[in-house]
């Protein structure tokens, strides 16, 4: 059985633990770094992360992209949206078709 | 171009024929994965899209539901509150193969059947806003989990697409000509040694013809 984590600040997730999901709260980057793989390596289907931390952490999330699990998701933080999760999207497209054929026009 | 040196033999050429039959051949049906890997990736990316925003709206709207209700109680009414969970997700991971590409599909079961069996406290001490933060945020989860899953699989498919469309081309502008140019190559050669030796052979047959009968001096006879 898997489980779902979610990590960032805790004013940012605090409230997902109620769902039964663990929080992990960190502030620091390299702890951060730390708990990621801890998290990847154990029984983690999910990990939802702030976009804030995600930022700081873009070179080990690219590590598991390739991987069936974890799958890792961005989502906004309490200090609001940076669009970091969207243009993640429109970058996948660029890489499947080559240029960003959906989404441009939203921009 | 063909930069390699190739053996202009029979053997030679008939191997780089069965080779540009299997490239030709390859290079259809990657051409077709990609097709319908596009195709497939285009709506799954639209979806993503859609999800990826009513999420985030939904759990922006969470996250100010929980300030509002974390300004109205004190932080250690409100960790107390929050300590214990009541809930608990399991997650099953299935493995769903979309041509050749493998996505996972996340399952879940939550500890007790009930669905509004999220607050972990009593109501006495905590404010109602709270009560209203965990449900909102509850309400979102379903499709959270469904985000993951798309957004896991746009991922995937991405990079896969990516490959088949590199293998394509590569088959296309690269192994199919060369193994083209090759093929004449051979064949050219082949042929140019055949007409040589045909012409050795008359040469020597004229010259065995001549040394019997002397030709040439009875002509100017």
């Amino acid at each position: 059985m898997y489980k779902i984590a979610v990590m960032g600040d805790y004013d940012s997730i605090y409230g997902f633990a109620t769902l039964g999901l663990s929080i992990v709260p960190v502030t620091d980057p390299e702890e951060a770094k730390e708990k990621l793989h801890q998290l990847a390596s154990g029984k983690y289907g999910i990990i939802y992360m702030t976009e804030a931390l995600a930022a700081e952490l873009r070179h080990e999330i690219e590590r598991y992209k390739q991987q069936v699990t974890p799958a890792i998701i961005l989502i906004p933080g309490v200090s609001g949206n940076t669009g970091e999760a969207v243009e993640n999207v429109k970058k996948t497209v660029e890489q499947a078709v080559g240029a960003d054929i959906l989404f441009a026009q939203s921009t | 171009m063909a930069a390699t040196v190739v053996n202009p033999t029979r053997m030679e050429l008939t191997r780089l024929k069965k080779k540009r039959l299997t490239a030709i051949r390859g290079h259809k049906l990657l051409k077709d994965k990609r097709d319908e890997l596009m195709r497939q990736y285009l709506d799954l990316v639209r979806e993503n899209m859609e999800l990826r925003k009513t999420v985030e709206a939904g759990i922006l709207s969470a996250n100010k539901n929980f300030v509002i209700a974390k300004a109205g109680m004190s932080e250690a009414a409100l960790n107390t509150a929050l300590m214990a969970p009541k809930q608990e997700v399991n997650l099953s991971v299935g493995e769903k193969n979309v041509m050749s590409v493998d996505i996972p599909t996340f399952d879940y079961q939550t500890r007790t059947a009930d669905e509004n069996d999220i607050y972990s406290y009593g109501f006495a001490f905590t404010s109602s806003d709270l009560d209203g933060a965990v449900k909102s945020l509850a309400d979102i989860l379903p499709q959270m989990l469904k985000l993951a899953e798309t957004e896991k699989a746009c991922q995937l498919m991405a990079s896969e697409i990516e490959k088949t469309r590199r293998r394509v081309n590569a088959l296309e502008h690269v192994i199919i000509p060369d193994a083209e140019t090759n093929i004449k190559y051979i064949t050219m050669k082949l042929g140019e040694n055949e007409r040589s030796s045909q012409v050795r052979l008359m040469k020597v047959k004229d010259m065995m013809l001549e040394k019997e009968h002397h030709y040439s001096e009875k002509q100017f006879q």
